[in-house]
């Protein structure tokens, strides 16, 4: 729109080049927000008790861990990339986090075991996030067929962990189990905590990818890696940060996700997540060709696509048009990035 | 061909092209960088498609859509890298598309059968079921062949066929030119290593700037004469008009020695040495393909290399740029968009982009001091841009440019690799760099520069480094230069100095004997070079 719209780069929903075709200007940047807002308005007019704080909260809820995982998503293909991993590794940090919880005994101080429940399931995934990027980096292979291994192992590890079976935390009703599920369940200031977390995942990452040298390297990876090689980026480093940044994610994600349903089920958890995530991304504007990214597009988008999701149920369409119509949505978000680029 | 013009947007690649070739002659055609020898033989064989003028083959007017139709017509083209299925079989990969077929079915025996015959008429003798991927490089080229020729070519095109042959191969391939120069074929041949031409083609014709400059019998043209052509100069032509923003050559004292690179040897790199020391311009001549970029990169870390490499006198060993950075080093590539500019940001990341450790705390960038430096350089160096925050890719050749060699002086360097610091970029903003890079040659960095252009080597560099084939042949301090000079060592490589200096005899009879053997004729006329610079 203009050249003082300072952060271009990091947010290319602003572009800085004036509005070239005949749509207008506004609703070409800000297409994403213009989305969201007619689904609101939408809602509001047809859709009874859309303004309750329960349809608000079933909104947040459902969106705070695509977003979680989407914002890692962001940061990966931001450098070109793209991980298929992350339903899986939220299944294997869903499938860790009660093991720890229900064998607290073992630890000695129950502290120790819930500490224990949050911790080693995120270092776990950062860790197969790491593999991931060594994949990619060390090996060489292309980040769709790289994280595909976790994508279809990943689930496996889960599975094989805890025989398959489910685990409830449900009927334990330890104050281990009750202070594991406030991270899903639990309030502050009458603000659901997960979606706490998400908002802090979300401004963390803009002003990571903003204001940092690890931020800028992420987007010169992605937009040119000869070139920001041959500038002195450490390409390999930043793409293997990346990945375990999104492995990280996953695993909060998969934590919150095992919080909420207080049961995991290594089948279920974070299944289809990593499409949700790039549908996400891809909505809010960021380019899967890397290089440039926009973490509040992504909030946008992955807002956009829980919305899109809750009118048609709440309009008893059926689920497979809902489908369709998120399909439809990805296809006209990134023809219209298309047109804003051109 | 004639009278061929093909504009791609902003440039014109073709301007009045034309191209004669006789059936059974083989055919040569030469050029720089850009020339436009790849976009007239894109047009011949319907890959792209011309702006203006005629195309008669065999008397007939003809315009290609695709390269399907040309090849249906007889015009064939053999690529760098090699248009084949690797998984399949030889032969299927001769027959693709056109299988023998017997009753609706593939009839592998003749397939088979046919492949064997086109190949012995090449003289190949290889097993037609093995996979194309078992074969090496060579041989795989021979497939390709084969499947020209199995269309009833009557052209083939071969752009730059022996680039990763060894001389072995390449008499093979010889061999096998002059099998189809005997049947009748034509071929056109493509190569920057002018002792091929003299062995195999028997007309050459010369493009510069999109137009044919000359085209002529190869027997009658020296190797001197025609890269003098090829540079758009004429032998003996002493020009010292002061064209070029270069003002102070050799009249800087040289200090401390930078960097010097001893025996590189990697890919395109065979024994280059070349030194820099600080306050000096070094101008790295050679032909397209001599290895002048592989230098660079070498010299930067951007690619391995094994060989000596001393930065101030102790050994180097970069695993990566960052470690040449962290020396001192910077490098601008020849090609800025394919390795110079991150094409979607602004001008202050573009600029600031090796800087961010320097500009940066705990990981957090400073961005009133990077404001700062970006507002300082685009004052110095003059910088045309609608801001800082424009995008570079809006522009211009010579502004994305300096916005590169700003990437770098912020730094405070004190060597620059710059590779074609001028390619591409207006007369007006050309000066202006080449005044830049005289003037911080003044203030004592050193400057590694490589470029086509001969005024530039000429009137820029303190010092002239030639390179032909991988390796140093030459080395000329600024009273000894000449055009003349430079460009005889660039097309023979032949050069007391080197020898001298390098003291490396033992090398002397195999490069003669290969020159021998790949130009069929003996290229010891030497003209003696003037004294060089140690």
């Amino acid at each position: 729109m203009s050249q003082s719209a300072g952060q271009t780069v990091s947010r290319p929903v602003l572009p800085s080049r004036p509005a070239t075709s005949g749509l207008p200007g506004f609703v070409r940047t800000y297409s994403s927000l213009v989305a969201l807002a007619a689904l609101i308005i939408f809602n509001i007019v047809f859709t009874p008790n859309f303004l309750t704080a329960g349809a608000f909260n079933a909104n947040m809820t459902q969106v705070a861990t695509i977003v979680i995982v989407a914002v890692g998503m962001t940061f990966v293909i931001a450098t070109g990339g793209i991980d298929l991993s992350v339903g899986s590794l939220m299944a294997i940090a869903g499938v860790l986090a009660p093991m720890f919880l229900l064998d607290a005994q073992q630890f000695g101080a129950p502290a120790v075991g819930l500490a224990l429940a949050i911790v080693a399931p995120l270092i776990a995934t950062t860790l197969l996030g790491a593999f991931n990027g060594t994949l990619v980096t060390k090996v060489g292979l292309q980040p769709i067929i790289a994280t595909l291994v976790l994508y279809l192992g990943g689930r496996g590890i889960a599975q094989l962990l805890v025989n398959g079976e489910l685990r409830e935390l449900r009927n334990l009703g330890s104050p281990l189990i009750s202070s594991f599920e406030f991270i899903g369940l639990g309030q502050v200031f009458g603000v659901r905590f997960q979606i706490i977390i998400m908002l802090v995942v979300v401004v963390v990452a803009m002003w990571v990818l903003r204001a940092t040298t690890f931020g800028r390297y992420v987007l010169a990876t992605g937009g040119n890696p000869a070139a920001a090689r041959l500038a002195g980026v450490p390409v390999n480093r930043v793409k293997m940060t990346v990945y375990c940044i999104s492995g990280f994610l996953a695993g909060v994600a998969g934590l919150v996700v095992v919080a909420i349903n207080r049961s995991s089920d290594p089948h279920q958890v974070g299944q289809y997540m990593e499409l949700d995530a790039i549908a996400a991304v891809a909505v809010g504007g960021t380019p899967l060709s890397g290089g440039r990214a926009t973490i509040l597009g992504t909030f946008i988008g992955a807002m956009i696509i829980q919305l899109l999701r809750f009118t048609l149920i709440a309009h008893n369409i059926p689920d497979g048009i809902t489908r369709m119509v998120i399909a439809g949505a990805v296809v006209v978000a990134v023809l219209a990035q298309r047109l804003r680029s051109s | 061909m004639e009278g061929i013009t093909k504009e791609f947007p902003g440039v014109v690649a073709l301007d009045g092209a034309s191209l004669r070739v006789a059936p059974g002659e083989v055919h040569a055609i030469i050029g720089q960088n850009g020339a436009g020898k790849s976009t007239l033989i894109k047009i011949l064989n319907g890959a792209y498609r011309r702006d203006g003028g005629t195309i008669l083959l065999g008397g007939q007017s003809v315009d290609f859509h695709n390269p399907l139709e040309a090849q249906l017509a007889g015009v064939s083209t053999i690529y760098q890298e090699i248009n084949l299925v690797p998984y399949r079989s030889v032969a299927e990969n001769i027959f693709m598309g056109r299988e023998p077929r017997r009753w609706g079915f593939l009839d592998r025996g003749k397939m088979n059968r046919d492949a064997q015959a086109v190949l012995e008429r090449l003289g190949v003798h290889i097993d037609v079921q093995r996979p194309l991927s078992s074969l090496n490089i060579a041989l795989q080229q021979m497939v390709a062949i084969a499947r020209a020729i199995s269309t009833d070519a009557r052209i083939v095109i071969m752009d730059e066929p022996t680039s990763s042959l060894d001389d072995r191969e390449v008499e093979v391939l010889f061999t096998v030119i002059r099998g189809l120069k005997a049947n009748g074929i034509a071929v056109i041949y493509i190569s920057h290593r002018l002792d091929e031409l003299y062995a195999v083609c028997d007309r050459v014709t010369i493009m510069r700037d999109g137009k044919t400059i000359d085209e002529r019998p190869i027997a009658g043209a020296s190797k001197v004469e025609l890269v003098a052509r090829m540079l758009g100069k004429e032998i003996g032509e002493v020009r010292r008009s002061g064209v070029t923003g270069f003002e102070h050559r050799g009249e800087r004292p040289a200090g401390e020695v930078l960097v010097e690179a001893t025996d590189l040897q990697g890919a395109r790199l065979d024994g280059a040495s070349v030194t820099v020391r600080s306050g000096e311009i070094v101008g790295l001549a050679g032909l397209l393909g001599s290895g002048r970029t592989e230098v660079a990169r070498a010299v930067f870390g951007a690619d391995p290399a094994n060989g000596d490499l001393r930065v101030r006198g102790k050994p180097a060993r970069w695993k990566s740029p960052r470690d040449a950075i962290r020396a001192g080093f910077g490098l601008c590539s020849e090609d800025r968009k394919a390795d110079g500019i991150i094409p979607h940001m602004s001008v202050r990341e573009n600029l600031t982009l090796a800087a961010l450790p320097a500009l940066s705390r705990h990981g957090i960038v400073d961005r009133a001091e990077q404001r700062k430096i970006v507002d300082r350089f685009i004052d110095r160096l003059g910088i045309k841009t609608a801001g800082p925050e424009q995008t570079i890719r809006e522009l211009s050749g010579g502004n994305q440019q300096k916005v590169l060699l700003a990437r770098w002086l912020c730094l405070n360097p004190s060597l620059l690799l710059l590779d074609e610091p001028t390619r591409g970029i207006d007369v007006g903003a050309k000066a202006e760099i080449q005044g830049l890079i005289d003037e911080l040659a003044d203030n004592g960095l050193g400057v590694l520069m490589i470029s086509s252009e001969l005024e530039e080597i000429t009137e820029g560099a303190d010092r002239v480094v030639v390179l032909r084939e991988g390796r140093t042949v030459a080395e000329f301090d600024h009273a000894d230069v000449s055009q003349d000079t430079v460009m005889h060592a660039m097309a023979h490589g032949e050069d007391e100095t080197a020898r001298r200096r390098d003291g490396k005899t033992a090398r002397r009879p195999v490069e003669a004997t290969t020159a021998d053997v790949s130009s069929g004729a003996s290229v010891s006329a030497t003209l003696d070079e003037p004294g060089g610079s140690r």
